[in-house]
């Protein structure tokens, strides 16, 4: 190596010092929505400087491919980031299993390139880059599936699913360990690659819709450590950074939501969830319940003072958001105070509702988050639930029988009124029933929530 | 090399504990785009990717490189872009309208 080239590393490494800084920051100023953008900023930046830093390393003499590729991968970005803000968990469980791929690819590239004299540490964090990677970008693409529904969102179980996925991995993990001992032994490699590919199958198919927050925040943090053992693979710092900052984030991001699930964490890496469902749908006897008319929820809206709307899952489905704005525009210029109320686990990713709601003009400061406003239900006069279920359920404050008793909810039962748009009595996703629906105070709106809403939009005098 | 290793643990212990502190202030407001952007930033394995093309050490690396690029870039563009899409969308009501 010439000194002119000892000198270019020197600038390539401080380039990359620089965008881990600027990484780092990007998060940070994710804190609030006032700085966000700045954090994109700062992340791009980092991210040209990281790419021109690499393509300037005197090793690389063949360009063709690497503009080739660069070139087709922003053509399939584009798209990828045009998608309509109903679609963004199937996007964002896509992109998990895209970075996957790309480090399980590199892994395996790099194991045919090294072998056999790849030190004992150095053949554990391939091994791992690979068994995390694979499992990533299977059981991501089976999420992604799931949530674009081309496949059942039902959760697929059957007996013994635990102890034969925990058997798949600690092949892989056995495999692995062999490998590590004897290097040579070429022919392991693909056999933990492909066990990884299968058990990310196996990991994800038991799960069901309600359960996708965790479970996508769960793959992202894999996809984050795996891109971690990478970097100790390829001695970089930024990759080891930047795979340490999407790890963390993930795993927070899981913990949170298991926490407004009530579900332990062990509950959730073992894969058993969704199946709490299948017991919980018998039982149910015929309680009356009210219901209510458009006009008059219309009424009974224009009268309030307090309103909180509960947005969940179904408002996604229904598209409703933009109707919901309506509603909320009009109240609020009759001197009505509306709220929303978000639910941590509500829709399909964290935080999935703020940005339909966003998406729809809604002002982020009118939207609360359950602590915020769990306080407020005794003074409000009505809470519209629209499309929510079990993050309602009062049962899962006082029946410790229920399969979701423990888990935090929104208390809209508190409220004067309940209103809940709801399709028909049959029981949501879970198949928990919801003893909400019989209170006294609680009127039910049967029916679309696009076209609900629409209705008491258009009685309350818009159009 | 070992003395590298060790480094790399450190820089990873730092990091991930940084994340965590970071991470911990995000809103729970902005948390999808929190998911997207830290999707972005995680496609910088096209770093890795990028150096195996274009050493061109072998036709295997190199078909194998050449998608993971593909695939990571479409994480970099795609990422930043629906990020920067949904944060703009987030808009106050203190301020006036406009």
């Amino acid at each position: 190596m010439s000194p002119e080239f000892a000198g270019s590393q020197y600038v390539i490494e401080i380039i990359y010092l620089i965008a881990s800084a600027l990484f780092i920051l990007s998060l940070k100023w994710m804190s609030s929505p006032a700085t966000a953008r700045h954090g994109i900023l700062a992340g791009e930046i980092g991210m040209v400087l990281a790419i021109g830093g690499t393509l300037l390393r005197h090793g690389i003499v063949d360009w063709k491919w690497i503009i080739i590729a660069l070139v087709i991968g922003s053509g399939i970005g584009i798209p990828l980031g045009m998608v309509q803000m109903t679609a963004v968990p199937q996007r964002t469980a896509l992109s998990h299993a895209f970075g996957a791929l790309c480090v399980t690819l590199v892994g395996t590239a790099e194991f045919y390139l090294r072998t056999p004299d790849v030190p004992k540490f150095m053949m554990s964090v391939l091994s791992m880059e690979v068994i995390l990677g694979g499992l990533t970008f299977t059981g991501s693409l089976i999420a992604a599936g799931k949530l674009q529904e081309v496949l059942p969102q039902r959760p697929i179980t059957y007996k013994g699913q635990n102890i034969v996925n925990l058997a798949l991995l600690a092949v892989a993990i056995g495999l692995a360990v062999y490998l590590v001992i004897h290097p040579e032994a070429k022919q392991v490699f693909p056999v933990i690659v492909g066990i990884a590919l299968v058990f990310g199958v196996f990991l994800v198919i038991p799960i069901g819709g309600a359960d996708m927050p965790t479970v996508i925040s769960l793959l992202n943090s894999y996809a984050g450590l795996s891109a971690a053992a990478m970097g100790f693979v390829l001695d970089s710092k930024l990759l080891i950074i930047a795979g340490a900052l999407d790890g963390s984030s993930g795993f927070i991001l899981s913990v949170i939501m298991c926490k407004a699930m009530n579900r332990s964490f062990t509950n959730v890496l073992f894969g058993a969830f969704g199946q709490v469902q299948a017991s919980a749908a018998a039982g149910q006897e015929a309680r009356s319940v009210r219901s209510a008319t458009p006009e008059e929820a219309a009424a009974i809206l224009a009268a309030a003072n307090k309103v909180v709307i509960v947005p969940g899952y179904g408002m996604a489905v229904a598209q409703a958001q933009h109707k919901v704005r309506e509603l909320y525009d009009l109240l609020t210029k009759k001197g009505v105070d509306v709220r929303f109320a978000i639910h941590p686990v509500a829709g399909r990713m964290p935080g999935h509702m703020n940005v339909l709601l966003a998406e729809a003009d809604i002002p982020y400061d009118r939207l609360m988050e359950m602590d915020e406003i769990n306080g407020e239900f005794p003074q409000t006069d009505v809470a519209l639930v629209i499309g929510a279920n079990d993050v309602t359920n009062p049962a899962a404050r006082t029946d410790q029988s229920s399969p979701i008793f423990g888990m935090p909810i929104l208390d809209v039962d508190k409220a004067h009124t309940v209103m809940v748009i709801k399709r028909s009595m049959n029981p949501g996703f879970a198949g928990i029933d919801n003893p909400l629906y019989y209170l006294d105070n609680t009127l039910m709106l049967f029916g679309d929530a696009k076209q609900f809403v629409g209705a008491i939009v258009k009685e309350l005098g818009g159009h | 090399m070992n003395s590298n290793l060790i480094d790399a643990l450190f820089v990873f212990m730092l990091a991930a504990f940084i994340g965590f502190e970071v991470i911990r202030h995000v809103s729970p407001l902005l948390h999808t785009p929190l998911m997207s952007l830290t999707n972005a930033l995680d496609a910088i394995a096209v770093v890795g990717a990028i150096v195996l093309v274009g050493e061109r050490k072998s036709t295997f690396a190199t078909v194998l490189g050449v998608i993971a690029i593909i695939a990571a870039t479409s994480n970099v563009v795609g990422g930043f872009f629906i990020t920067d899409r949904m944060l703009r969308m987030f808009k106050s009501s203190r301020p006036a309208k406009k």
